[in-house]
């Protein structure tokens, strides 16, 4: 890996953002809706007070002008004051940012442990019943909305067996002085483990819905490469020295195994970002994903604006991530 | 012969693989003798069952393929009748293999001295038993096997993955891996055809030498009779599933006595034979579903006769020589 490489890369971003500034400000200024309105609501207004809103806000300009207002800030690390906040959105997005890469994590680790495992017994059993078991619930994993699973979920385990609570971060009794703003990891600086169990019931039913597609998706990914790595002439090879099931199967097959595997995690943590904005509806969760819903009906063009670059910026470090994985794991491929 | 001499016996082995149109019989009622610090050469055309014949002996049958009958006796011991982890401990440690292409068959993930030091680590039992000592041990016996199969500079190579290696070298590398435990068999898989030319001979002579060194037996699995006459003390000739004819590697190549071995000679261009066409056999390998009981050379035997239409067994025709053909029956009786 080159540093030139890695600018390169860093290049590639500066025509993503443009493109996606441009399609985001398209779509908002086609979208029906006034965020002034909405802000004015049944109050009475006149109309000279809502023309001083609309220049305070800068709606007062063209679309193309607003755009290119918005670009010059951006360049300058300026990505405008939220409506609804009356704060800068970059101090707005910040303050969410937390909660949400603390569900997207748990969220992949989830996936990564259940399907890694899975994957791999159902290639070693092929046709067994566990197998079939785990290719049912795959299709289930991907085809099942998360909006409709999280909410059985909740109606299983938070109304009916009362065992998790229905939304939120963390219980009020639990509330500690944040430190990393990670709550599974703050509660245990704090030396709360009542508080960290609070907040571990808290993150699971969300972390479960959001890594549900990604764990079905990872499943089949390592189902197959394990079943073709099996197949593969290292793996008789391998037999014919005599070694032990465990090292053919840990060390020979799946470290090929997982090659395709780690790459689409990378990637699929992406789509994560996109199951954010559904799961932290549904559970109530404090993070971006949800923030970005509520700008969106607030028509709270700023907020949107910065946080699907910061989605997209995210998507492709991902898609970067992937490909520096891949080179690692895969001593053949050099970046 | 003393029964000592006989490192290796197979003993009507037959190994079939049940498909969706039948079992295929791809071992059928073959015998082995592989005898202490003898290069025994099978030869025949793919499908011919002679891989398929020493999958077996290792135990490396996959489904749908199992041996269904059958013997394979190692030093006396019959290998079917072991447990898996019995099977594990002979794998590499007494009966050793080669593949047909190392680019395959080693690991692209691991390096080098990781794919040779797990072979010292499951079967050597001269090293100390744990710890750096052990480590330590591994390293100098894997940079010395490098080194007796002609490696360069072999320290500074374990840490390196197939890919950086040479075809030829990759070959080197997995035969100090088959051989790294000290094998009392080696099973050589056809372990030239994946090389070129040069190479090939380089490789050859590096398994004659080690094999005359180390006092192993070896099996060299090829379809390449020259190969055998310059290697082989012995050659087994196999046909669809079925040895038909074994001997000592002069007197089958001067005296062929089944039409198929006659077949495979005629098929070999010779400079003593210049201007004169290469004789083929004629037509294809049966299908090894639902096979009559008559001579499997049949449909493409230029001697065939009626006769031929019934089963035909093994036939001693001359000291340590045997042949599968009926006019040979005939020809003795008469």
């Amino acid at each position: 890996m080159s540093l030139g490489k890695l600018a390169e890369r860093l290049l590639h971003l500066v025509p993503v953002l443009l493109g996606v500034s441009v399609i985001v400000f398209l779509m908002m200024a086609l979208t029906p809706g006034d965020p002034v309105d909405i802000m004015i609501g049944d109050q009475n207004v006149t109309p000279q007070q809502e023309q001083a809103m609309r220049e305070d806000l800068g709606l007062d300009l063209p679309v193309h002008r607003q755009f290119f207002v918005f670009l010059g800030n951006a360049v300058q690390g300026d990505f405008g004051t939220s409506f609804y906040h009356r704060r800068p959105v970059l101090d707005v997005i910040v303050e969410r940012l937390p909660a949400t890469i603390e569900l997207s994590l748990v969220a992949l680790i989830i996936a990564l442990v259940t399907a890694i495992p899975l994957g791999v017994l159902a290639a070693i059993r092929r046709n067994s019943i566990l197998d079939k078991m785990a290719t049912v619930g795959s299709l289930l994993g991907v085809s099942l909305p998360g909006f409709w699973f999280g909410i059985l979920l909740l109606m299983l385990f938070a109304v009916h067996l009362q065992l998790l609570p229905v939304s939120g971060r963390i219980g009020f009794d639990s509330e500690i002085e944040p430190i990393t703003h990670f709550l599974l990891i703050d509660t245990l600086l704090r030396g709360r483990p009542d508080a960290f169990w609070d907040a571990l019931k808290h993150i699971l039913l969300p972390a479960i819905t959001l890594g549900l597609p990604m764990t079905a998706i990872l499943m089949r990914v390592t189902r197959t490469s394990m079943l073709e790595v099996m197949r593969q002439d290292y793996i008789v090879f391998a037999e014919a020295k005599g070694l032990k099931r465990g090292r053919i199967l840990f060390r020979h097959a799946l470290k090929n195994a997982l090659i395709p595997t780690v790459s689409v995690a990378a990637i699929e943590t992406g789509s994560l970002l996109g199951g954010n904005m559904i799961v932290e509806t549904v559970f109530g969760w404090p993070g971006l994903g949800r923030l970005v819903v509520e700008s969106v009906f607030l028509r709270n063009y700023p907020l949107v604006q910065a946080a699907v670059l910061f989605y997209a910026v995210t998507y492709v470090l991902l898609n970067f991530i992937a490909d520096i994985l891949y080179t690692t794991l895969n001593p053949r491929v050099k970046l | 012969m003393s029964r000592n001499e006989n490192l290796l016996e197979v003993d009507g082995l037959r190994t079939v693989f049940d498909t969706s149109e039948g079992v295929v019989r791809a071992v059928d009622g073959v015998d082995v003798t592989v005898r202490r610090g003898e290069c025994l050469g099978v030869v025949g055309e793919s499908g011919s069952g002679k891989s398929v014949t020493f999958s077996s002996v290792m135990g490396l049958v996959r489904s749908p393929g199992r041996i269904e009958s059958g013997a394979i006796r190692f030093e006396g011991q019959d290998l079917t009748r072991l447990s898996t982890r019995e099977m594990r401990a002979i794998r590499g440690r007494d009966i050793s293999m080669t593949m047909q292409d190392a680019l395959t068959a080693l690991n692209p993930a691991l390096t080098v001295g990781e794919q040779l030091s797990e072979m010292l680590d499951a079967h050597d039992d001269d090293l100390p038993a744990r710890g750096a000592a052990r480590r330590r041990a591994i390293r100098d016996r894997s940079v010395e096997m490098l080194r007796l199969v002609g490696i360069p500079s072999p320290e500074s190579r374990l840490g390196q993955y197939p890919h950086e290696f040479s075809g030829g070298m990759r070959q080197r590398i997995m035969i100090a891996i088959a051989l790294a435990p000290g094998p009392k068999l080696l099973i050589a898989d056809e372990p030239t055809t994946a090389l070129d030319v040069t190479i090939q001979a380089q490789v050859l002579e590096l398994i004659s030498d080690i094999r005359a060194r180390l006092g192993m037996s070896v099996v060299l699995i090829t379809h390449d009779l020259g190969v055998v006459a310059e290697h082989c003390d012995r050659v087994m000739v196999m046909y669809a599933g079925q040895v038909v004819e074994e001997g000592s590697t002069v007197d089958v190549i001067s005296n062929p006595q089944h039409p198929y071995t006659r077949g495979l000679l005629g098929s070999i261009p010779r400079l003593s034979l210049r201007g004169k066409p290469i004789r083929p056999i004629q037509g294809q390998v049966p299908n090894l579903v639902g096979l009559p009981p008559q001579c499997r050379f049949y449909s493409r035997c230029p001697e065939r006769t009626d006769a031929c239409l019934q089963s035909v067994e093994m036939r001693s025709v001359g000291p340590d020589r045997r042949a599968r053909c009926i006019a040979l029956t005939q020809e003795e009786v008469a």
